[in-house]
Parts: C-alpha cells; sequence; structure tokens
C-alpha cells in the first residue's frame, strides 16, 4: 500500500445547472486522512463520487495512486445471500486472498453474522458490513460516505480502529459526515467554505 | 476471462435465485395452450400459424426479465462499485449478455417443444423453428438486456421497454418466422445477421448507457 497518494487540483462540480463546490485542493499522501464536513446538500458524497471517478469533474483533476473503495448509502451486497458469500464475491474480484474477508467480518464484529442472510441484517450490522467490504477490497484510498451513520458507540470505535489501522499501514482515508468521527483526520476540509456564492 | 466467468456466474445465480427463469417459460407455454382456444381445434389452421405464434411469443416473453436485469444492480450499488475496481462497463454488459442469455434462450427452447406439440406442428416445422430460435434467442436476450440498461434509472420502466423494443424486434420476428416456410434458407441468414448486429452492438450501447445513467 505504500505510495499511496491523492492529489485534487482546483476540483468543481456542476450538479443539476448548480455549482455546489468550486476550486477544492488537497494531496494525501500514505496514511493520510481528510474529513469533509458541512451541511446537507453542500456536496460530499458529490466530492467523493467525482474523486471515486463515478463523477466527471466540471474543472480541475484528480490523481489518484493506489486502488479505490467506497461506502455511500448503498450496500451493493447481494441480499439473498448470507454475508460471508456476498462478501466472497468481491474479494475474489479483488483477487483478495481468503484471509482478507475474515478478517475483515472480524474487524467489524461480524464474524458470528457470516452466515446470516444479508436481507436480514439491522441497519448498523449493514453499515458494518459495508465498511466491511471496504476493508477486505485491500485498496490504498478508501472514500468514506457518512460511515458513522446508524453505527453505535462501540461500533463507531470499531471504525475509528480499522480506519486507524488503515492509515498506519500506510492507506488514504477520506471520510465525510456531518456528526462528529472518531478518525484521527489531520485535514478538515468545512465544504461549506468552497461554495460559489455565499448559502 | 476470469472477470467474465466471475461477473457471469453472479449474474446467473441471481437470474436462478429470483426465479426469473421460469417466467419466460411459463409464458410460452401459456400462449401455446391458450392460442387454440382462441382460434379453435382445426389441426390444419394451428399447424400453419402456430410457428408464427411461437416466434411472438418468444419475443414478448424477451421483455419479461426487463425490469431485473440491471436496475435493481444499479439501485443497490452493485455497478457502482464494479466500475470502481475499473472494469469496464462493456465488459459487465457482456457478462451479463452471456448470463441472460443461458437462462432465456436453452430454456425457451426446450418449452418450444410442448408449445410446438400443443400447437400440432409436424416435425420439419419445429426443427426450423428450434434453429431459428437458437440463433434469435441470443438477439431477444441483447434487445431486452440493451432496453433494460437505457430504462434502469426510470420509473414505470416496464411500458417504455415495450416501446423502446418493439421496433428493433420487429426484423427479428420478420427473419424469425420467415424461416418457418422458407426453403431457400435466406431468411436464416437475414436472422442470423440481424442477430449479429444486435449482440454486437448491446456491449457497447448498454455500456454508455450506464455510465450516462450514473448520478
Amino acid at each position: 500500500m505504500s505510495g499511496a497518494a491523492l492529489r485534487l487540483h482546483g476540483l468543481a462540480c456542476l450538479r443539476g445547472g448548480r455549482m455546489l463546490f468550486r476550486d477544492v485542493d488537497l494531496s494525501l499522501t500514505a496514511g493520510g486522512g481528510a474529513l469533509l464536513t458541512g451541511p446537507n446538500g453542500v456536496g460530499k458524497s458529490s466530492l467523493l463520487r467525482v474523486i471515486a471517478g463515478l463523477l466527471p469533474a466540471f474543472a480541475g483533476t484528480v490523481e489518484r495512486t493506489g486502488g479505490i473503495a467506497l461506502t455511500d448509502e448503498r450496500l451493493a451486497l447481494d441480499a439473498d445471500l448470507p454475508l460471508r458469500p456476498a462478501l466472497d464475491f468481491w474479494a475474489r474480484l479483488d483477487r483478495a486472498d481468503g484471509q482478507a474477508v475474515a478478517a475483515a467480518l472480524d474487524a467489524m464484529a461480524l464474524t458470528a453474522l457470516a452466515e446470516v442472510p444479508v436481507r436480514m441484517l439491522s441497519t448498523g450490522q449493514r453499515k458494518r458490513a459495508m465498511l466491511a467490504r471496504v476493508i477486505a477490497s485491500g485498496a490504498a484510498i478508501w472514500l468514506l460516505d457518512e460511515p458513522g451513520n446508524g453505527l453505535d458507540t462501540a461500533s463507531t470505535a470499531l471504525l475509528g480502529a480499522a480506519v486507524a489501522t488503515h492509515l498506519a499501514a500506510g492507506g488514504i482515508v477520506v471520510a465525510a459526515s456531518h456528526q462528529p468521527l472518531p478518525i484521527d483526520a489531520p485535514v478538515l476540509i468545512v465544504l461549506g467554505d468552497y461554495q460559489a456564492e455565499p448559502a | 476471462m476470469r472477470l467474465l466467468w466471475l461477473l457471469a456466474a453472479r449474474d446467473l445465480r441471481q437470474a436462478w435465485a429470483s426465479a426469473g427463469l421460469w417466467l419466460p417459460v411459463a409464458f410460452l407455454l401459456l400462449v401455446a395452450s391458450l392460442y387454440p382456444f382462441a382460434v379453435g381445434p382445426d389441426a390444419a389452421l394451428l399447424g400453419r400459424t402456430g410457428g408464427g405464434m411461437l416466434w411472438i411469443a418468444a419475443l414478448l416473453a424477451s421483455l419479461l426479465p426487463v425490469d431485473r436485469l440491471v436496475a435493481p444492480d444499479r439501485d443497490s450499488g452493485v455497478l457502482d462499485q464494479i466500475a470502481l475496481r475499473g472494469i469496464g462497463e462493456e465488459m459487465v454488459v457482456i457478462a451479463r449478455l452471456a448470463a441472460h442469455w443461458l437462462g432465456f434462450g436453452p430454456p425457451l427452447m426446450l418449452a418450444t417443444l410442448p408449445a410446438a406439440t400443443l400447437l400440432k406442428l409436424d416435425g420439419a416445422t419445429i426443427m426450423q423453428l428450434e434453429i431459428g430460435l437458437l440463433i434469435g434467442t441470443p438477439a431477444l436476450a441483447a434487445l431486452g438486456l440493451l432496453v433494460a440498461t437505457l430504462t434502469a434509472g426510470l420509473r414505470s420502466s416496464g411500458a417504455l421497454a415495450g416501446l423502446l423494443a418493439l421496433p428493433l424486434a420487429v426484423p427479428l420476428l420478420i427473419f424469425g418466422a420467415g424461416t418457418l416456410g422458407d426453403g431457400s434458407g435466406a431468411a436464416l441468414k437475414f436472422l442470423g445477421a440481424a442477430s449479429l448486429l444486435m449482440v454486437a452492438i448491446t456491449p457497447f450501447a448498454g455500456g454508455a448507457a450506464i455510465r450516462a445513467g450514473r448520478e
């Protein structure tokens, strides 16, 4: 995972005829974390999707070195499968070894639920399953959209621990949240400051 | 190749789990068993028109699974997660087309055997029908998939899917049903050409539709 890097230069995003933000610059190297904050609708999720390459940037450039893993509000796990096989599908696509899924389940305290169908999971368990998918991917750059939503105190601590482990291993984390997260993020981006005109 | 297999295996398993495989088969058999009630039990009439009727049934059956082909994976974020791994949308559509045809074509061809018996078709016609379906069902599967990618983000996509697909399906129907009374094999060649064209453009058009529908 060494050599991971993420650089944004003058990034702007236009959606539905509205400039959400502009001139966003960010430079993260291995072990770097950033926290995006701001009120609802300010463009946090859009910025993460632009970084991920799922949305085109209106202006500016994104340079990524390393694989991308993203969690948003969508689970992206087959609902009728048990949790373990559902995660295994992504692990096989990522060519991750068999231990990666087991370690990720363990990190999110989901080992006991490995054989439970995904559709039976509660909101917080789903959120942890998504995070397990990110952990198991082995990608260097984690983009977490509201990762703390629906998590209880113990699970939030697990999230903090997983992020700390990832950063210590030379990964990069960009998390968007409107609530405090136990993420040691030296770079704080208040997205409201990048709006084209004052809200 | 490994990638294609992984994606196609998942798609096939999804189709199996959702029991969507039986829908086109049941539809075809239903049409074949209702048709004699509508036109009467005249064996000569049934034998003359039954083959064309089965082609219409196969075409309409290909529209039945449209709403489960792409939209669920788009809504659950699976397509985005695949894109994040640097896998092209064209690859996704190719894998899905292979899986969709496997779950659609052969079962339909099998169901055609009892359906043809219900319509009193003779052996030569059944043979013609099966060969036509073997060549035509990949195009019907491709058409259904293409329409599914185009309508994935829309509400009430079912009605729109029909409107989009039917004009494109007309050549398949003409050449497909044309093979039945045609000794020269020309209709079969045209059917093959139309089918090849449909299968060839679907990965590109469908991939572009998935990309354009991303928000």
